[in-house]
């Protein structure tokens, strides 16, 4: 077994022609995650750039309303650039920077971790290019504007769905044609190895504050924290430091598009089977000769046919439970929680929130649930409207 | 000697390439017979994938065009056993591992074995990954071909080491399609391989015209090529088999003297 495993997943499935640069960033991030200078670097840019820590907010209003456990939310929708991804992108750029890099591609599918990426890029200098499928660029116009304002060049991917997933490849190619001055910023712990690890670090500030946070506020552990998951990363920031907290249930929301029986769902770790693809072992929807199936959710964040490495080992293990979240419910929730709380969150996070919805009140007035609000919901606005028979001008 | 490497014992080796099942099935059998005829040494056969991010757009295409047929693994196995009999040159397959790892490893190379395959060549599987396939591969008698790129430095000789059937050589970066310059040091690459093995080593990706094979087969054992015919088998559909045979002859003559 190589590098990189989590119980039978993980691993380095990738073009012989990129193994000596993932070798050099698994070395380059060895070298530096201890790294005083590196990680003082690190912190100021958290600070002083991203805004953290992200405040651990008390749902008053909706714990109220749904009668049971009490509800606090990570506010990662607060971070500059609106979303957990600035966390991962800081900590790659730097390291871009300290490899000796001068150009940085990444894919996108909602377009946050492009404009991450392209935010990251404009303030170290470094040249940025984003791929991202073309269905995206639709849904997500807003978010490609912002990129290119950013002064990275968007590619509008035409293969495939014209999803996350062609995004993706896109950008594994982008990177073998030219990897000399180039790191591949991925955006979520997926690929191949070190990429889960690296942005699972990266991400874990999440729950290292959120576990600090409730401790102060509330002296004792949540009973449940959770996030939605696509590739999985703010997920996996959620989880991280609570795993070893074994009462605490580990809850991801996945997109489960029209429903998981309707074939246009992206509900991995519902519908997916173990396969090997975009470097690594891990669950995919594909049909029984492997081909990758066409998946599709309303969240072009979440329309992805795979999930992290680290997730399907929770999965198989137990310590970790994956639930499927439709269109629909999303969508209530996008609404609900705007009403309730005045909080416009990603449709991403509005998944998460539709589960909290369901199990908040099946619980008791002495559960604590952190539900992480992984993004804002702006990019989103003009797509719900629509979603709800209104065309509105972005 | 397995039956791959001795593809390469009759002077400068060939090696062509095409998708299955495009544009049909039949097709790729009358090509595979016509390649054989034309004096190709060795047929890589893709088997197509949905996600083929080794490919450039010329191949790619082959593989969407193939898998809107509804082409399945099974039908490829179907078609090579076919075709296997009625030929005595080796065939490959070449496609990306989760194809194999889908089917089962096992299940996946037994019946390739039967359907008449000695190598299989997986893009998307790189050294430190080989071990779960090999082992199995070893069984059938199925060679899984090395690949080594213009970036692979001090993996070169662990790599070559380890390499059964050919070595296949990258030429350059990036994804495969025909290429009117390679810019990389093939003489100096192909030499550091050839100082640490003696599987035979074949250059691909980018060649396209018998001037290029003429130039690498100088110091190779045997070029590679996939986008100059799949793009044959695009403009001709059908009436491909004879525009391939032509090319083939065009660039096997260009090497066969060297």
């Amino acid at each position: 077994m190589s590098k990189g495993r989590y119980g039978i997943h993980g691993g380095q499935y990738i073009p012989e022609t990129l193994m000596n640069e993932i070798i050099k960033l698994e070395n380059a991030y060895e070298k530096y995650k201890n790294d005083p200078e590196f990680v003082a670097e690190l912190d100021k840019l958290n600070r002083e750039y991203a805004g953290r820590p992200s405040l651990l907010y008390y749902a008053e209003n909706m714990t109220k309303d749904l009668g049971g456990a009490k509800i606090y939310f990570k506010r990662e929708d607060l971070n500059h650039t609106g979303s957990h991804k600035i966390n991962n992108v800081l900590g790659q750029c730097l390291l871009a920077k300290r490899m000796g890099k001068t150009r940085v591609i990444a894919e996108t599918g909602a377009g946050q971790h492009g404009v991450a990426t392209a935010t990251a890029a404009a303030l170290m200098g470094l040249e940025c290019e984003i791929f991202m499928g073309k269905v995206d660029t639709e849904r997500q116009a807003l978010n490609c504007y912002r990129m290119e304002l950013l002064g990275a060049k968007v590619h509008p991917v035409t293969t495939g769905t014209m999803t996350l997933k062609d995004a993706v490849n896109d950008a594994f190619k982008e990177w073998v044609s030219r990897v000399d001055d180039t790191l591949y910023v991925l955006g979520s712990v997926m690929g191949p190895h070190p990429y889960p690890m690296i942005v699972r670090d990266f991400q874990s500030v999440i729950s290292r504050e959120a576990r600090a946070q409730i401790l102060e506020l509330e002296g004792r552990l949540p009973t449940a924290v959770m996030a939605c998951v696509g590739g999985g990363s703010n997920a996996m920031g959620m989880f991280y430091n609570f795993i070893n907290d074994k009462d605490v249930r580990l809850i991801g929301c996945e997109a489960a598009g029209r429903g998981v029986d309707t074939g246009e769902t992206a509900a991995t770790m519902a519908t997916g089977t173990l396969g090997v693809f975009h470097g690594m072992k891990s669950y995919f929807c594909q049909n029984e000769y492997g081909q990758i199936a066409p998946v599709y959710s309303i969240s072009a964040g979440l329309d992805y046919p795979g999930v992290g490495p680290e997730h399907a080992y929770l999965k198989d293990t137990g310590r970790a439970e994956y639930v499927p979240v439709t269109d629909d419910e999303a969508v209530d929730a996008f609404e609900y929680i705007a009403r309730t709380e005045g909080i416009i969150s990603a449709i991403e996070s509005a998944h998460a929130v539709a589960h909290l919805m369901k199990i908040a009140p099946e619980m008791s007035k002495d559960d604590i649930i952190i539900c992480n609000l992984s993004g804002r919901g702006d990019k989103d606005v003009a797509a719900i409207a629509r979603y709800r028979g209104r065309e509105i001008n972005e | 000697m397995s039956k791959i490497s001795d593809a390469f014992s009759h002077g400068k080796a060939f090696v062509g390439f095409i998708t299955a099942g495009d544009p049909t099935l039949d097709t790729t059998k009358e090509i595979i017979l016509k390649m054989a005829q034309a004096g190709c040494d060795l047929v890589e056969i893709g088997i197509p994938f949905s996600d083929p991010i080794a490919e450039g757009p010329v191949i790619q295409n082959a593989n969407i065009r193939a898998l809107s047929n509804k082409v399945t693994t099974d039908d490829v196995f179907e078609m090579t056993s076919e075709i296997s009999g009625k030929i005595d040159i080796p065939l490959a397959y070449m496609t990306y591992l989760n194809v194999l790892f889908r089917y089962g490893y096992d299940r996946f190379l037994e019946k390739a074995r039967n359907a008449g395959i000695s190598g299989v060549i997986i893009p998307d599987l790189p050294f430190e990954e080989k071990d779960e396939l090999s082992s199995v591969a070893s069984k059938y008698g199925i060679d899984v071909i090395s690949l080594i790129a213009p970036t692979s430095e001090e993996r070169i000789k662990t790599i070559a080491k380890n390499a059964e059937g050919f070595v296949y050589e990258v030429s350059s970066l990036g994804v495969t399609g025909v290429r009117s310059e390679i810019d990389t040091d093939l003489r100096k690459l192909t030499g550091a391989i050839k100082s640490e093995t003696d599987v035979p080593v074949a250059i691909g990706f980018g060649i396209g015209t018998p001037e290029q094979a003429k130039k690498y087969a100088a110091f190779a054992d045997g070029v590679i090529v996939g986008s100059a015919i799949v793009n044959i088998i695009a403009e001709y559909g059908k009436d491909a088999p004879d525009k391939v045979y032509e090319f083939v002859k065009s660039m096997k003559d260009a090497i066969k003297d060297i």
